[in-house]
């Protein structure tokens, strides 16, 4: 999805025709096409391929929504989908209310931390989420191994609830780290929040009151990217809940795909569809409030 | 009448507040090795317009910042009305601030930017949106309020957040180079209306900038930093005729060096001779330091200068001269009697009647040229 929305910045780009065209202009035009239409290719084919396996009617042949409608009632899909989209929300409640300040502070308060907080945040996309996994793993079975009947056993024995198993919310936090740190940290640096927050202070605003009313509206553009990167890895996230046991959105599919494969495409090609419409309403979202700031 | 149906209202209001006098006692702040602020004292009178002027990196905004509450000096104390508030945080010092860079809310419209400081202190809605109108009508932009930030120019920009800052009623202005952002004709027009608005709050204001022209012309006096010291604070005019220090002479207004030398507690510069201004260095060759119409210049087909430019600004023009030994003196003289000064023309340059200022000679100094604050 991102490679689309590449190409419609591409086509934006496009120099006016009043521009000096230099030489081999039409060449390389040539060429930005058949970068666009291989790229096309490669994602639009296998998307393409599952929109149709999952409308195909293999009984009678032509086309038939069944697989679709089918999806609501499915066995266990409702329980799936709403805890993963549970775990997303308390994911993103959850990181932002960890990264918000942090970034603030790196900014503000302690530019000297700027470096160690960068490389901190990068540690998920270095570590394969497979290795962290199986650390989460072994310390959970020190509750039974070690800690049996101990507070400390029934926290790991309450981590691992498997209707709301909340250490998939501390895992999904910490693989979102890289993203959610990145976009506040643009948002950030795109405005003099330095001025901004010494201009709330001077007029009398708490720092918690600075937190809410200056900061926040100013990186709403950056918690909005944050939040949806966020919901996107934790409605696809796959190996961890699986390794771990848990059934979420994704491994739900897995496991019916075996039984129902037409069933478990169609509802891929629907969280795709979804996760688009979603990423369109955050960019209208954003366009809406630039053209209401420059009217 | 206002400032009766306000505090009626029950609101401290603008205009009935006596100025607070401020207090710096040995300021000191430490970057790493850098000395910002070196045992600063400085008094500041209620009602008063202080400018502190210097060069970057003088200790000017570090002052500033720390009469705000934004940075904790290393050693020393900042009294408000007599009162300690060296640890008292930022929002609890009843001090407007208009900062360099624009620091209006972007997400709010100019009236609620105003009233931003009135809401924090949890004011009803009728007298926020009451005192938001007053102020923008005090700085002249009562037609703006339902606007955003991003839709005014940079000097209506920096009006609001002068309004904003005053909202509050503060006890205390303070504009950190509020206008160095702006236009040049902007810059005027809006440091002749902080003054006006100033003088008509009799609010305690402290001014910082690095351009002389703007603290000369609206401070009632102006402090010189250097290296997290006072040089000297005068009234402009004392400033200009008197500077203590050949470094407090040479930033404000146009200096020339000229060398010299000291006998006999004179100066003898141009072939002419003439009292001493100020404390003496030791006898000797020294650097005397004239103002531009301190000078005299006339053509003369002996003489041993040759113009070089010849700049008209209005009523004055000034030439540059080029002396026989290569040094260049800036002079202004009268338009109506520079015709003949033409780029070229032979000159004789003489210093005018008046003590003349001097400083020891820096081997390190810029071949005598005159130096351009």
């Amino acid at each position: 999805m991102t490679s689309l929305l590449g190409a419609e910045a591409a086509t934006a780009v496009i120099p006016a025709p009043d521009l000096p065209v230099r030489p081999g202009g039409r060449g390389a035009g040539a060429w930005r096409y058949v970068v666009l239409v291989v790229l096309g290719v490669y994602f639009l084919v296998p998307i393409g391929a599952s929109v149709w396996f999952s409308i195909r009617d293999r009984g009678q042949g032509g086309v038939t929504a069944r697989h679709y409608t089918g999806i609501p009632g499915a066995e266990g899909f409702a329980e799936a989908f709403t805890r993963s989209l549970t775990l997303a929300a308390l994911t993103v409640v959850l990181a932002l209310l960890l990264m918000v300040p942090t970034v603030v502070l790196v900014n503000l308060r302690l530019p000297r931390l700027r470096t160690t907080v960068e490389l901190l945040t990068l540690m998920p996309l270095v570590l394969p989420p497979i290795a962290l996994v199986v650390g989460v793993r072994s310390v959970l079975s020190w509750a039974p191994d070690y800690f049996l009947n101990t507070p400390l056993a029934e926290a790991f024995f309450a981590l691992q609830e498997p209707s709301l198993p909340w250490i998939l919310v501390f895992v999904y936090v910490v693989l979102a780290l890289p993203f959610v740190y990145r976009a506040l940290d643009a948002g950030v640096r795109g405005a003099d929040l330095r001025t901004l927050t010494e201009a709330a202070r001077n007029l009398g605003a708490s720092w918690p009151r600075v937190l809410v009313s200056v900061v926040l509206p100013v990186l709403r553009t950056s918690v909005l990217n944050a939040s949806f990167l966020t919901l996107a890895l934790v409605l696809g996230e796959y190996t961890i809940a699986a390794i771990l046991g848990f059934e979420t959105f994704p491994t739900w599919i897995v496991r019916v795909s075996g039984s129902l494969p037409q069933l478990s495409v169609a509802v891929s090609v629907l969280s795709l569809l979804i996760t688009w419409v979603l990423l369109l309403l955050i960019s209208a979202l954003d366009r809406r409030r630039g053209l209401k700031e420059s009217a | 009448m206002t400032a009766v149906s306000a505090r009626s209202a029950g609101t401290a209001d603008l205009r009935d507040r006596p100025g607070v006098p401020i207090r710096l006692e040995r300021l000191t702040r430490r970057y790493g090795p850098v000395l910002a602020l070196d045992r600063l004292d400085l008094d500041i009178a209620g009602g008063e317009f202080l400018a502190l002027l210097g060069p970057s990196g003088c200790g000017k905004t570090t002052a500033l910042r720390a009469i705000a509450g934004f940075d904790r000096p290393d050693e020393g104390r900042v009294l408000l009305g007599g009162r300690d508030i060296t640890g008292t945080p930022a929002s609890k010092r009843d001090m407007g601030m208009v900062f360099q860079a624009y620091s209006l809310f972007p997400n709010l419209t100019v009236a609620e930017n105003v009233a931003f400081g009135l809401r924090v202190r949890r004011r009803a809605k009728a007298e926020r949106t009451g005192r938001a109108a007053e102020l923008l009508d005090l700085v002249g932009l009562a037609d703006r309020g339902g606007r955003y930030p991003h839709q005014l120019s940079g000097g209506q920009q920096q009006r609001v957040a002068l309004a904003r800052a005053l909202a509050v009623a503060p006890q205390v202005l303070l504009l950190d180079e509020p206008l160095s952002a702006l236009d040049a004709q902007v810059r005027v027009q809006l440091r002749e209306e902080i003054r006006r608005i100033q003088l008509e709050l009799g609010i305690t204001t402290v001014f910082v900038t690095h351009d002389q022209a703007e603290a000369l012309s609206v401070a009632d006096r102006v402090g010189v930093l250097r290296a997290g010291r006072l040089e000297q604070v005068a009234s402009p005019d004392e400033l200009y005729e008197r500077p203590a220090t050949a470094f407090v002479a040479e930033f404000v207004g146009t200096m020339n060096r000229v060398p010299a030398t000291l006998a006999d507690g004179e100066v003898q510069l141009l072939g002419a001779r003439r009292p001493l201004a100020g404390a003496a260095p030791a006898s000797g060759p020294v650097v005397a330091l004239v103002r531009p119409e301190s000078l005299v210049v006339a053509a003369d087909p002996a003489g041993t200068g040759r113009v070089v430019t010849r700049t008209f600004s209005g009523a004055s023009t000034r030439i540059l001269v080029a002396l026989a030994d290569g040094a260049e003196v800036r002079v202004d003289v009268a338009s109506a009697v520079s015709a003949d000064l033409t780029p070229g023309t032979a000159v004789t340059v003489t210093p005018a009647e008046r003590p003349v200022l001097v400083a020891p000679v820096e081997p390190a100094a810029d071949g005598g040229a005159a130096a351009q604050a």
